[in-house]
């Protein structure tokens, strides 16, 4: 088996983790920028965190042979605060030439605020300044059906955006069909006890196709499983899945997103 | 699959999860004081079960979902909390 871990929040994660990954078959690691679990304090800790994404973590990832890329943002979690988020926005632009950078993520909602939808929209520019691929996470429970609704609108709102460069994360049932209507990409993530399971994951691919979807475990400081996309490639199999087929959504899909940036080459 | 061998392979996983949900509730009945939005929204994604047709998990989601269209002026918090409590809360 071989897989690309899409959207893997690793500096959460300890070394025994980077080694299965490994030895389950990881060819790459995809780390979006994400909260902390507490408020950075000013930009300088995001300055630090950037750092740690484009220059600390793939060199933790190359000592077990594996490529490490990343996407930057400050995520919608600390976006309420406008101030921050202008001065986060102001130093991206001069990370984004580093070798291992993919785009602009995981920005999106959390709570659907006023705010969070403009910072949004000021990431949304960043990428179609510098054209960049775009990572979208979208909101958990209750606020994701609303939440998606005003993503798509917002980047849909933007002619410049192209929708096959963008991936809408964190779909269930209730808000696939929606994302791939506009033609931007779909990301399910594999959690124990929110988002998706491997079975339903598995009924999404078989309801919708697999065209345009990829799946992660999107691991990081919380419940998680960082092996949970190979653990539901074994389910698949049980599904009848043939091995070609499983491929193309564990490997293929990711790797034809992301290469979309020529820096993504395994 | 046929549905056999659907059910070979999720049923016991399915029933586990139903004798769950059936002790959650009774936990539930035998605490004390008023429950809040969470346990009538619970009750009534349940009715989505009844559904005739296999859209029964979008139906419960969608039924935990806030279902209004305008951003909101400020965050109540960080976190959700898994049912939408209604506009007037």
């Amino acid at each position: 088996m071989r897989y690309i871990e899409p959207h893997g929040h690793m500096v959460s994660r300890v070394t025994d983790d980077y080694q299965a990954m490994v030895i389950a078959g990881c060819q790459a690691v995809c780390e979006p920028a994400f909260w902390a679990g507490f408020d950075r304090s000013g930009v300088q800790g995001f300055h630090d965190y950037f750092c740690q994404l484009t220059d600390y973590e793939p060199k933790r990832a190359a000592k077990f042979g594996l490529p490490h890329f990343s996407w930057l943002c400050i995520n919608p979690k600390e976006s309420e605060d406008m101030k921050l988020a202008e001065e986060v926005l102001s130093i991206i632009p001069e990370f984004l030439s580093r070798p291992n950078v993919l785009g602009i993520g995981e920005i999106g909602l959390n709570k659907n605020t006023r705010n969070e939808v403009k910072i949004l929209e000021r990431h949304v520019d960043l990428a179609a300044r510098h054209g960049q691929l775009i990572l979208v996470h979208t909101p958990h429970l209750e606020d994701k059906l609303k939440g998606t609704r005003l993503i798509l609108d917002v980047i849909k709102g933007d002619r410049r955006i192209d929708p096959g460069r963008v991936i809408i994360d964190h779909v269930e049932e209730h808000t696939v069909e929606m994302v791939l209507d506009t033609g931007m990409w779909a990301g399910m993530t594999l959690y124990p006890e929110s988002k998706c399971t491997p079975a339903r994951a598995i009924d999404i691919l078989e309801n919708f196709g697999a065209e345009r979807i990829w799946m992660n475990s999107a691991c990081d400081w919380g419940v998680s499983v960082p092996l949970a996309v190979p653990k539901t490639a074994v389910e698949m199999k049980k599904r009848g899945w043939i091995e070609e087929h499983t491929d193309a959504v564990i490997y293929g899909n990711p790797y034809r997103f992301m290469a979309q940036n020529p820096r993504f080459r395994l | 699959m046929t549905r056999n061998e659907l059910l070979d392979l999720y049923f016991m996983d399915a029933r586990s999860k139903l004798i769950d949900i059936a002790a959650f509730l009774d936990r539930i009945d035998r605490g004390k004081g008023e429950a809040d939005f969470r346990l009538a929204a619970f009750r009534k994604a349940l009715d989505e079960l009844s559904a005739g047709e296999p859209i029964r998990a979008r139906g419960v989601l969608l039924s935990l979902s806030d279902p209004t269209t305008e951003p909101i002026e400020k965050s109540p918090g960080k976190g959700a909390v898994g049912a939408w409590p209604g506009k007037e809360s």
